[in-house]
């Protein structure tokens, strides 16, 4: 096999645009790798809310205790609305005491915590009320309308509304007391 | 006590392989052959080390040894026992083992087959895959060792993923995992072609059956995943275009490219670059695509879990790219074309255009996987690139495969004359035309199916015909009609596999046309004793029934299903709870057939098992995926047998 | 906004591929819609293929807004509203985005270029020497064959 004479050709007749450009091949791949490592800094799971700073979309919600409540009756009041469900553990869990104890401390000083509970079946829902005493209301979104025109994908989502009607914050995980109260401070501050 | 002498033989192991990686050059550098020597022994130390580690922690499993951590998160008390031996690869450290592992098995191989004949590049080659192999101990030593102890040792494991409990999710990592690895051999006979400067066609012919090893292997993880995909996912596809299956479709595009490549180097003396950047591009896209699903990086199906292991993976691909593409820099200038090109119409032409477009298409899934990643850099913004796209681009450039298909195997070197295009292309052609018409006439309007069928039938055509003509010039030769077949088969064998394997793509194609084109589905709620129909088929509800199997809850439906009146099969979808997952998995029912397929997934259902939600398809063609993958096997086969001269 | 309608357009071939149920023309266009949105709790699903129950109730949602009689485009633009960019499963051709979308087709365009430059260079050395007719094509074709079975 004459393939080791055929292949060592020699060197002289290199052309010039080899010469010049050669070294482009290993090159042209930094970008790349610049690209890869911006990539660790990210969290391709977090989507931004394109709704903070809208004004939050009108809904009105059956409570399990009866009764209905719309967001408009809320205007005027730091709102505190919590998407949750009752198999999405165990963030909802660790949550749902934080809410009821920011419920009790601030439901005198013009704050509402609403609960919206999606993709669940009463029974669950009611189980999960009921383990967590929540006083504060909480009512089913059957049919998904009220997720989706808050742009909720997954559970537990939080959304911060102002007394004018306006979201602020949108939290996505597990409320911390240390994340609501900072919150409910910061928009009980502001003036409208 | 597992733990520790686990870490401690993976450790060991790394010693050995860097040891060895080191050894093999400097021997050959320094012309020291006993250096050589204890570098092979080195390579035998670790297959034997990474064997013993892999039974130790398959032991781990089957003891319930929890106080292994990867133990304890992949299986519980509750496990079945197979799934706990392939539990060993179903997770992120089990994967990197069994990789190695091939890594040790390939190694070996090598050895065996090549120390005493390529003596120039055997050293590099060993001290390459060597260095390949040390990179994959180290990821198993520091950020994703599989024996790190748990401290407290939990009463029971946290279980396996459901969705990886079923048989395809057993053979889908071997055969993936074989088909990367498997190209690494290719790659480092590069290397050690361009390191020794001996860049001529040697290393192309010696490794002609290894690659064709790997890409089959390749072709089956694929295959198998769509597999998996169908029958466990529930959604009734197989083939999202999600990051992970892309991760394995590009080097599977670039692998093609460079098998068809290859054939032209060695006939025509030309393309020696070429060939060199595409073996290195495959794979840098085998590594890519473990670094895609392990970094954490994009969103997908198979995201395993994050951790510093990205890093590692992203600073090995660097070594590799910027090395292997540095070496071809420094020494490129060495290659040069020999072949002459006549013509357009040319089977070179033909090849040059089948690598262009494999290339490209490998270049849109690739752009198109890491897009997001790119806006969310430069715009800010997150965008999501997925099956539409992907769709739209793709499928323009795969028609125009499979037209080359059919004409690069025919037309003649150099320069078609008209003659040559008359006598090999009319009757193929006419064969298309006149399918694509009749399948208007019997009522199919879409565009894109009319053609796609017709150049199928056009392939197929020239494979008919040069296997025809092949066959009677034997017989005018005196030899009978099966002999005479079969000698064809064997004598040249590397050309009719290759017409097997394109016979394969070709019924796969079929299968992906029709299941995208015809299939119909729907979704119902029935009340017990009710019955749907769709597509001729007639579905009636007849029933829940709840059952605790050793891991999981399940409630499985029963439907009785008639065909056009007739009783066909009583099917059972179910529900399964795990514990461990928040949402219950689907577990699809299906009745397979060749011209299509029923699939049945249970949705919601209440309690007291009066209604149940579910969702029917009729899924056409689909078996032809399966069965395409059956003739590839066969063809890849054929392609790898021994060559038989004539006597 | 122009862009926003060219989308369904661009893809209206490949969703054509489905076959209609048999009735109502409005499920098709349900799942032409849901074919173009991510299923949001999925990896890389559309809304229409999900099994999820998430999906379920966006395809409830895309009905109940078709009904009330929004277009598709707007039922569209109501998503990306809520959710931004990210919930088309196919990035809008428009602005920086036609990068993903220009970039493959030019780059088959330089691919043909190159090759035919390519070829022209290669050619150039066999200028010389003409390929001679002398032989008739079945005798060729006979040679081809036996010189193939040769072959390594």
């Amino acid at each position: 096999m004459n393939s080791q004479a055929v292949g060592a050709a020699p060197p002289a007749a290199e052309s010039r645009l080899w010469r010049r450009g050669k070294w482009a091949i290993p090159l042209s791949v930094v970008p790349l790798l610049v690209l890869l490592a911006y990539g660790f800094r990210t969290d391709p799971r977090a989507i931004p809310s394109p709704l903070v700073g809208r004004p939050a979309a009108p809904f009105s919600v059956t409570l399990f205790d009866g009764g209905r409540l719309s967001l408009l009756d809320l205007r005027g009041k730091v709102v505190v609305l919590n998407f949750w469900a009752s198999w999405c553990y165990p963030a909802c869990y660790e949550e749902a005491p934080v809410l009821e104890r920011g419920w009790r401390a601030y439901k005198e000083r013009g704050v509402v915590v609403l609960g919206v509970d999606i993709q669940d079946t009463e029974e669950a829902a009611r189980k999960f009320l009921k383990q967590f005493a929540l006083s504060f209301p909480n009512g089913p979104d059957p049919t998904g309308k009220i997720s989706v025109d808050y742009g909720v994908y997954g559970v537990p989502e939080t959304f911060f509304i102002d007394k004018t009607g306006r979201i602020r914050k949108k939290h996505v995980g597990a409320v911390t007391e240390e994340v609501f109260t900072r919150e409910v401070e910061r928009l009980l501050r502001d003036g409208g | 006590m597992i733990p520790e002498i686990g870490y401690a033989m993976t450790a060991v192991a790394l010693g050995l392989a860097l040891y060895g990686s080191v050894a093999a050059a400097v021997g050959t550098k320094t012309g020291r052959p006993a250096l050589i020597q204890s570098s092979q022994h080195a390579a035998l130390g670790t297959f034997v080390l990474i064997a013993a580690a892999m039974l130790l922690l398959v032991y781990a499993f089957l003891t319930f040894d929890f106080s292994v951590r990867y133990v304890a998160t992949n299986t519980n008390r509750g496990t079945p026992f197979y799934y706990r031996i392939t539990a060993l690869w179903g997770a992120l450290e089990g994967s990197i083992i069994l990789w190695s592992w091939m890594l040790s098995i390939y190694t070996l191989l090598v050895i065996l087959r090549y120390r005493s004949r390529q003596a120039e590049f055997y050293p590099w080659v060993l001290s390459v895959m060597l260095g390949i192999l040390a990179f994959f101990l180290l990821v198993m030593t520091v950020p994703a060792p599989p024996f790190q102890r748990l401290t407290p040792i939990p009463p029971d494991g946290r279980g396996l993923n459901p969705l990886l409990e079923d048989t395809g999710m057993i053979t889908h990592p071997v055969a993936l995992y074989l088909g990367f690895t498997g190209f690494t051999v290719p790659f480092a006979f590069a290397m050690a072609a361009l390191i020794t400067g001996k860049i001529g066609d040697e290393w192309i012919t010696t490794t002609r059956r290894w690659t064709i090893v790997a890409w089959y292997f390749l072709s089956l993880g694929l295959l198998i995943g769509g597999w998996w995909s169908y029958h466990v996912l529930g959604w009734g596809g197989y083939w999202a275009w999600d990051p992970v299956e892309n991760a394995a479709f590009m080097p599977w595009l670039t692998a093609t490219a460079f098998l068809h490549s290859v054939m032209i180097q060695e006939r025509r003396r030309i393309l020696k670059l070429w060939n060199l950047t595409l073996i290195i591009l495959t794979f840098g896209l085998t590594i890519f695509g473990t670094f895609l699903t392990r970094s954490g990086i994009l969103s997908s199906v198979h995201s395993f879990t994050q951790g510093s292991i990205g890093a590692f993976f992203l600073g090995f691909i660097a070594l590799v790219l910027l090395g292997a593409f540095g070496l071809v820099a420094a020494r490129g200038h060495r290659l040069k074309a020999q072949g002459e090109l006549d013509s357009i119409l040319s089977r070179e032409s033909a090849f040059l255009l089948n690598n262009l477009f494999l290339v490209a298409a490998a270049f849109t899934v690739f752009f198109g996987t890491v897009f997001p990643l790119l806006s969310e850099a430069v715009r800010g913004v997150k965008v999501s690139v997925g099956a539409p796209f992907f769709n739209l681009v793709n499928i323009p450039i795969f028609l125009a495969l499979i037209f080359l298909m059919g004409v690069g195997p025919l037309i003649a070197w150099r320069r078609a004359s008209p003659e040559n295009l008359r006598r090999n292309f009319l009757y193929p052609v006419a064969m298309g035309v006149a399918a694509a018409a009749l399948f208007r006439l019997l009522g199919v309007a879409n565009t894109l199916a009319l053609t796609c069928f017709g150049l199928v039938v056009f392939v197929a055509s020239t494979i008919i015909l040069d296997f025809y003509r092949a066959t009677r010039s034997k017989l005018r030769n005196g030899e009978r009609l099966l002999p005479a077949m079969g000698n064809l088969l064997t004598r040249q064998n590397r050309r009719y596999g290759g017409f097997v394997v394109h016979l394969g793509i070709l019924v796969i194609a079929l299968g992906v046309l029709g299941s995208n084109a015809w299939s119909v589905q729907s979704e119902t709620t029935l009340n017990r004793g009710e019955a749907f129909e769709i597509a001729g088929y007639r579905v009636r509800f007849d029933g829940l029934a709840a059952s605790e199997e050793s891991n999981h809850f399940k409630v499985t439906g029963t439907f009785s299903v008639a065909n056009n009146g007739h009783p066909l099969a009583v099917m059972y979808p179910a529900k399964k709870f795990y514990p461990q997952e928040q949402t219950p998995i689907a577990y699809v029912d299906y009745l397979m057939g060749l011209r299509e397929d029923l699939y049945l997934v249970l949705g919601d259902f209440a309690r007291d098992g009066s209604q149940a939600t579910i969702k029917v398809q009729v899924n056409r063609m689909v078996t032809l995926i399966w069965l395409g993958g059956l003739i590839l096997t066969l063809g890849s086969a054929l392609a790898i047998l021994p060559d038989r001269k004539r006597a | 906004m122009k862009q926003a309608a060219l989308l369904p357009i661009l893809l209206l071939p490949f969703l054509a591929w489905a076959a209609p149920p048999p009735g109502s023309v409005n499920e098709d266009t349900v799942r032409q819609i849901a074919a173009q949105l991510r299923c949001v709790v999925c990896q890389n699903l559309s809304v229409a293929d999900s099994p999820s129950e998430m999906a379920n109730q966006m395809r409830g949602i895309i009905r109940e807004r078709l009904k009330a009689g929004e277009t598709p485009e707007q039922v569209i633009v109501y998503f990306v509203d809520k959710y931004g960019e990210w919930i088309l499963l196919s990035p809008r051709p428009q602005g920086f985005n036609l990068l993903v979308w220009v970039l493959p087709f030019a780059g088959i365009a330089v691919g043909l270029v190159a090759i035919t430059l390519m070829a022209r260079r290669w050619s150039r050395r066999a200028a010389a020497q003409p390929v001679a007719e002398t032989i008739d094509p079945a005798t060729r074709e006979r040679i081809r064959r036996e010189m193939a079975e040769l072959e390594p």
